[in-house]
Parts: C-alpha cells; sequence; structure tokens
C-alpha cells in the first residue's frame, strides 16, 4: 500500500534534483530494456547519449535539432498551465508550415526584408487557424480539446500530403510530391561565427527559439495575461471570482501554443528542408510535450529541457545508425521520461510512505490536479 | 458487392469495439486513460509475434489480451499508485507503446502470419445473407459483441457494477462506505487494458495478416472519442463503431468506384467525423453528462 502524505514546504534542492532523477532513472530503465532485448546496455547508451555530441559542430546540431522543440514547448506550457490540453501542436506545425510555404512559394519576387517576416506572421496565422478550432469547440460546445486537437493532426497531414502530391507540386520535380524550392530570400540563413565559421548548421532560427522562450517567460511571469492563465489552470473558481473570462484563456492560450507551433513550422522547413515534403516533422510536436513537461512547465527552463530531449532524438538516429535499432526506440525513451517526470511530480509534493497494510484511521483526502 | 462491403464495416468496427468498450469501464471508474493507442499496438505486436512464434493466432489473441493488461498496469501504477496526472500519463503511455512495440516489431516486419480461422456458427450460418454477415467471423468479432453484452449488464445489473459506477461517481463517498476506490479502478483499468489489447490483436490476427509501425492508424484515439459518442453506454458503442467502420470503409469503397475526390480527402473522413461527431455529442450538456462519471480524471488517494 503507498501512502501519499502531502509536503508542507517543497525544498528548492527537491525541485532542481526532480527531473534530473528523472534522467537518471529513465537510463537505467532504458539501459535494462536494451539488455533485454540483446542489446549491449552500456554500448547502446554510448550511441545514444555521448556518441552525438562528441565534436562542437554536433553541439550546434544538437540546438538545431533542439530548435522546434524549445519554439513549440514555450507555447505548450501556456496551455498546461491553464488545464488545457493542446495536444495537437504537430498539426499546428504544418499549418504554420503550409502557410508560411504559401507566401515564400506564390511570392518568391518580395525583397529579402519582407520574406522572411512575412513568413512568420503567415506561420503564426496558420497555426493560430488550427488551434482556434478546438477552442472554439470547447467554448461553444464544450468539446473535448484532447480529441480534438489530435484528430486535426490526422487531418493537417493528410492536407499537407495532398498539398504536395496535388496543387502545389513542382512540374519538375520529376513526380516526387516536393514543392518548388524556396528562393533564397526565404531561407533561414546560417549563423557565422566570427573566428570559427560555419558551426554544424547552426541557424538564426535557433536565436529566435531562445527569445521565443525569454518571451514567454516575460507574458507568463510578468504579465497580467500570465497570471490569468496561472489562476484559471490552479484555481479556476477563484479565477472566475476574480472576473477571469475562462472563454478568454481557452483561447489565448490556444491561440499562443498554435501561433508558436506555425512558427515552429516555417522555421523548419525555412532553415533545414527548403521546400515542402509530405513529412515536414518528425514527432516535433508530440515531443515539444514532453519537453514542456521536463521543464516542469517553467519557460525558462524549457531551453535546457528542449537541448537533453533533442539529444534522446539524436541519440535515435545515431543508434540507428550503429546498432541498427529502429527509430522509434526514442519513443521509449521519451515515455519513461515522461513517466518518471510525472512521478517526480509527485514526489515533490508528497511524503511517499510505502506501509505494508492501510491504516484504520486513514481518511480520503483529495487532491485537484 | 453490398454484401461484402457491409461485411468489411463490421470487421473494421470490431477493434474498436474492444478499446472502446474496455476503455469505458475504465472511465465508469473514473479513470481517464489516454494510452488507448499505446496498449492496442502493444497487443498488436505481442499477438503478431506470438501468433508467428507459435503458429497459433489463438495463442496471439491470449498474448495481445495479456500484453495490453501489462501495459495498463503500467499506467496503473502511475495514476492509482502514484497520483500523477492522468492526461499526461495517458500520453506517456501512448508514446511509450508506441515506442516499444516498433522496437519489440522491428524484426516482425515483412513477415505474415495465417490469421484466425473463421468459425462458422452452425445453422445460423446457413440463413442467406444475414448468416454470411453476422455468423462467419472470427471467434475474436463473437468475443466483441459478448464483451459489450457482459460490460452492460455488469453495469447495469450487478453489484459489481454499482461499486464501480459509485466509485466513479463520488469516490469519497464510495471510500467512506469501506470500498476500496483504488483497487476497483486497478481492476478496471486493467481490463481496460486487456479490452484495448484484443483490439489490437485483431488488427494483424484478422484484418491484416502482417506487422507494421503504428498500425493502429489512431484508432485508439477514435475509440476515446467513441466512449463520449456513446455517452459512456455500452451497446452505443456498438452502433458508433459500426458508424466510424462504415465511415472509414467508405473511402475505400469511393476509391473503388472512381470518385474524382483526393484520396487524402477521403482518408480525413474518419477523423473529421470524430470531431463533428464530438460537437453534436457535447453540444447537448445534459445528453452528454448524463453517464459521464462525476469524477471522471480526478485523483484520489487515501491519506492521513
Amino acid at each position: 500500500m503507498i501512502s501519499l502524505i502531502p509536503r508542507k514546504d517543497i525544498p528548492l534542492a527537491l525541485t532542481v534534483m526532480t527531473p534530473i532523477m528523472a534522467i537518471a532513472i529513465t537510463l537505467f530503465v532504458g539501459a535494462i530494456i536494451f539488455a533485454t532485448l540483446g542489446y549491449d546496455p552500456l554500448e547502446a547508451l554510448y550511441q545514444f547519449f555521448v556518441a552525438p555530441v562528441s565534436r562542437s559542430d554536433q553541439i550546434a546540431d544538437l540546438f538545431v535539432k533542439a530548435c522546434p522543440l524549445i519554439i513549440i514547448a514555450s507555447g505548450l506550457i501556456f496551455c498546461y498551465r491553464a488545464n488545457i490540453w493542446n495536444i495537437g501542436a504537430e498539426g499546428q506545425l504544418i499549418l504554420g508550415a503550409v502557410f508560411s510555404g504559401y507566401v515564400a512559394l506564390t511570392f518568391p519576387g518580395l525583397p529579402a526584408w519582407a520574406m522572411i517576416p512575412l513568413m512568420v506572421i503567415a506561420g503564426i496565422f496558420g497555426g493560430m487557424l488550427w488551434a482556434m478550432i478546438p477552442a472554439l469547440l470547447k467554448t461553444r460546445f464544450n468539446t473535448n480539446e484532447i480529441l480534438v486537437s489530435l484528430m486535426l493532426t490526422y487531418v493537417a497531414a493528410l492536407l499537407i500530403d495532398w498539398i504536395v502530391r496535388g496543387p502545389w507540386r513542382d512540374p519538375m520535380s520529376f513526380g516526387f510530391p516536393l514543392t518548388k524550392m524556396y528562393v533564397d530570400a526565404a531561407l533561414i540563413s546560417r549563423i557565422e561565427l566570427p573566428g570559427i565559421g560555419y558551426l554544424g548548421q547552426l541557424h538564426w532560427g535557433v536565436v529566435g527559439a531562445l527569445l521565443l522562450a525569454l518571451c514567454a517567460w516575460f507574458v507568463l511571469d510578468r504579465m497580467l495575461v500570465g497570471f490569468q492563465v496561472k489562476v484559471m489552470g490552479a484555481a479556476p473558481r477563484a479565477g472566475r471570482f476574480a472576473g477571469f473570462s475562462p472563454t478568454f484563456v481557452t483561447f489565448m492560450v490556444l491561440g499562443i501554443s498554435g501561433a508558436a507551433a506555425g512558427i515552429a513550422g516555417m522555421v523548419e522547413v525555412s532553415a533545414n528542408i527548403g521546400q515542402l515534403q509530405p513529412e515536414i516533422s518528425f514527432g516535433y510536436g508530440f515531443t515539444a510535450i514532453i519537453v514542456a513537461f521536463l521543464a516542469r512547465l517553467n519557460p525558462l527552463a524549457v531551453i535546457g529541457a528542449g537541448l537533453v530531449v533533442a539529444l534522446a532524438e539524436l541519440g535515435g538516429d545515431s543508434a540507428q545508425i550503429t546498432l541498427g535499432m529502429p527509430k522509434v526506440v526514442t519513443g521509449v525513451f521519451k515515455g519513461i521520461l515522461l513517466f518518471m517526470l510525472l512521478a517526480g511530480e509527485t514526489f515533490n509534493r508528497f511524503h511517499v510512505e510505502i506501509r505494508p497494510s492501510r491504516s484504520s484511521a486513514a481518511k480520503s483526502v483529495e487532491v485537484q490536479n | 458487392m453490398i454484401e461484402q462491403l457491409i461485411l468489411t464495416v463490421i470487421m473494421t468496427s470490431i477493434p474498436l469495439i474492444f478499446a472502446a468498450s474496455g476503455e469505458l469501464i475504465a472511465e465508469r471508474s473514473g479513470v481517464l486513460n489516454l494510452g488507448v493507442e499505446g496498449m492496442m499496438l502493444m497487443g498488436a505486436v505481442a499477438a503478431f509475434a506470438v501468433a508467428m512464434g507459435t503458429g497459433s493466432p489463438l495463442l496471439g489473441m491470449f498474448a495481445g489480451a495479456f500484453a495490453g493488461a501489462l501495459t495498463a498496469g503500467i499506467f496503473a501504477f502511475f495514476t492509482l499508485g502514484l497520483a500523477t496526472n492522468q492526461v499526461a500519463t495517458g500520453l506517456a503511455l501512448t508514446i511509450f507503446g508506441t515506442g516499444l512495440s516498433g522496437l519489440v516489431g522491428a524484426p516482425l516486419v515483412g513477415q505474415a502470419i495465417d490469421g484466425l480461422a473463421q468459425v462458422h456458427l452452425p445453422l445460423l450460418a446457413d440463413i442467406p445473407f444475414l448468416g454470411t454477415l453476422l455468423f462467419q467471423h472470427d471467434i475474436l468479432a463473437y468475443l466483441a459483441v459478448i464483451m459489450v453484452a457482459l460490460c452492460a449488464w455488469v453495469l447495469s445489473a450487478t453489484r459489481v457494477g454499482l461499486i464501480l459506477r459509485a466509485v466513479g461517481d463520488n469516490h469519497e463517498s464510495a471510500h467512506a462506505l469501506g470500498y476500496s476506490v483504488l483497487s476497483v479502478r486497478l481492476l478496471a483499468v486493467i481490463f481496460g487494458g486487456m479490452m484495448a489489447g484484443l483490439g489490437g490483436a485483431y488488427l494483424p490476427l484478422v484484418l491484416t495478416p502482417h506487422w507494421a509501425e503504428g498500425m493502429t492508424a489512431g484508432r485508439g484515439w477514435i475509440a476515446l472519442a467513441l466512449v463520449v459518442f456513446a455517452s459512456w453506454r455500452p451497446w452505443r458503442v456498438l452502433g458508433g463503431a459500426l458508424v466510424f467502420g462504415g465511415i472509414t470503409i467508405m473511402q475505400l469503397a469511393g476509391q473503388a468506384r472512381g470518385w474524382t475526390i483526393p484520396s487524402q480527402f477521403l482518408s480525413m473522413l474518419p477523423y473529421l467525423a470524430t470531431i463533428i461527431v464530438l460537437v453534436l455529442i457535447s453540444r447537448n450538456r445534459e445528453f452528454a453528462l448524463a453517464n459521464s462519471p462525476a469524477c471522471l480524471g480526478r485523483i484520489f488517494h487515501a491519506g492521513k
């Protein structure tokens, strides 16, 4: 019988240690799973978490991989803080890519100074548009936003598939489902570091991602809207008494997270791919959920969390090449990590006791989550 | 032709019936498990692996049920034992199950198995038309209907069902009456996992006799929507699943008849239909919430 006793105060060390312990246990459990499946666990962990970052350009690429995760997670934090479960960031990302792609492909003659900003705006618009659907249905018809946002992800994936195979396909692509390449002005350029030159694929979108995380922190921690979000999530009744509108907050958090995912879609295509294709994201929208939780829904911590999870993604590639593991193995790590983080949350808030039997004096305590 | 079409619709709906009625029981006990997709995939891969290894699809079926239940056990450990957030834990379960099933199933890709044999019910199978449609299925299809009937009966007419609903509607009162809230929920979640595992097992054992990564293609999520659609009543799950099966098949039928709509739009139909159905059900609050468990998704723990 596990019994949970609420803690009176939470020591800071515990708050910091929770995610670290979660990562450590995840590695341990991962090693056991590898061993069970007949891989050498130490070798597997090395290929996963050390080999991908053993050179400076690889570390730069780690930031590139973390870029979309940081951007999306910075937005998702608003949703999860407000207890709105947007799990369709993947679809919002796709719509952002499609809308920004529309600008890049339809107006290739735009001046360079206007192109990228317009594409960002289009991306924001696309992502927000897709996120407004669950918001509207939730506020108007009380429809479950989890299922709607997820279903829309499938719809978005099919939509981009149709677009690149049908109306937007480059006639010169030899039948491949690809649009024309973006013009140079529509591409996000790589960063040339003074004295070093280019480092991996490091591009300006990464800088944008870091700035976005900072913005998210400012809005959430220093502005009234951020306070509204937190109150509506932690104590909806108190929020209503304070005159905050649940409808407004629902629209706002879904709008913010949709916009963020849209930007991520724009950046991903514009910096790494250079044209639209059926697959533009490797589940970043879902992976970012884990990043948000690893950061304990704190925007500044998102940056570190994004890098940690990006390492697992790169590790998946590395393990695929050197050990012949399927790419989905990263999912195992991501799933375990999320389990451990959630469990860590419990250890953080409660004193967990494992007793042989239930005491007769036990009375029920309700915890609102 | 029409016979074949209806038959395909029925077969497509079977995995949804299993997964949704299992989830329905879990939700009736107050637990929202969003990990259905992950549990189905674990069931599918276990069923395929065992059926291939032993040559017996029947053993595969049991393996699928067992794997689903085991995966649900992980969920139960975290949400019930450690009182973690159910929504996030369910997501974790789906991510984990998708990954682990892919990892375990990697060597199985490209292999084929003999599916479950059809069992013709004596006499009934000979009825023209209806016999072909309803009484010439595999054992899992019959089991699906039996399980729905069982769920409906247990929920509405037995003491066990009463306790289950009490726990789901008001866990504090149930606890005060001396029922072990967590034990009831544990059993309900495990049952839900077993059913999801069976639903997953149906895919490689009957529908397509091979294994592919993520072969459930969102069926677990549609099953979750079906529970809302059914407004937490087992028999309505059966009807809802048939509707969804019909929509899924419509795209194939459409392609076969040379509809000019791009195939992607036809493939969107099940997902769009899910959204539309959710809206139609949810907009009528009284209907939607009449049977909705009051404690759904809320955490309970007995402490000092």
